[in-house]
């Protein structure tokens, strides 16, 4: 399931409807992600105000289904979730859950390793930062399509 | 068309969408960003760099090989940054 929304989410609430009445599920892997503030130990970076982030609402909808159709056809999985919120957020919120349902927990962990993978690299999203210094865009970074990449290098394991 | 810009492709020409007809000598994408490019300086800023910019036709990201329909929605952004 797809859910793209401005509201914030309840993690608990929305992991007890995911597995509602399907016993064959053995174990949900999910990743919440949150708005981190982008001060280090050394205060080397103004402080984090907010994020924005902007979407593209037809294609957010279409890839994100699209991503989640190859999780499922690439692991045996029994029910799956992505929320991605868009809008003003501070840190500390909560920007994306990704959940996964199986019947065991490797593929529960890898599906959700994967979804997210593939969610930073493909899902029309962009982050504006405010901070005290002003606005600025976030930079796609290198290591997020390398994450991507290895899961079209290494085999799944069902075909190891 | 419909030409959507996203991010601060957005920001730099000005617009969030615009619709035209495709031009006669506009057949991919690659000739699509030189003709906006030659629209104004906001666009020009915006291209400068095309080979960071990230092209979507009917909401599947393409090459900018990518041969045009006058009956496409076409979008234009900088990489990906959600999660």
């Amino acid at each position: 399931m797809i859910k793209v929304q401005q509201e914030d989410f309840d993690v608990s609430a929305e992991l007890a409807a995911l597995a509602a009445g399907n016993h064959g599920i053995g174990g949900i892997v999910s990743f919440v992600g949150l708005v981190r503030d982008l001060v280090g130990p050394d205060n080397a970076e103004p402080a984090l105000r907010a994020m924005t982030l902007e979407h593209y609402p037809a294609m957010t909808e279409k890839k994100l289904g699209d991503i989640e159709a190859q999780a499922n056809a690439r692991w045996p999985l029994e029910a799956s979730l992505i929320i991605h919120r868009y809008g003003r957020l501070e840190p500390g919120a909560q920007i994306v859950l990704v959940a996964c349902a199986a019947a065991h927990r490797q593929d529960a962990f890898d599906s959700c390793n994967f979804l997210m993978d593939w969610l930073k690299t493909e899902a029309p999203f962009w982050k504006l930062e405010e901070t005290e210094a002003g606005e600025d865009w976030v930079d796609s970074r290198a290591s997020d399509d390398a994450a991507a990449a290895r899961w079209q290098a290494k085999p799944d394991r069902a075909a190891e | 068309m419909k030409i959507l810009y996203f991010a601060w492709l957005r920001q730099r020409i000005g617009v969030a969408a615009e619709e035209f007809d495709l031009p006669a000598d506009v057949t991919t994408i690659d000739d699509l960003v030189g003709y906006l490019t030659a629209k104004g300086p906001g666009y020009a800023k915006g291209f400068a760099e095309p080979q960071v910019i990230r092209a979507a036709v009917n909401y599947e990201y393409v090459p900018f090989d990518h041969k045009l329909s006058n009956n496409d929605e076409v979008a234009f952004f900088p990489p990906v940054t959600g999660g």
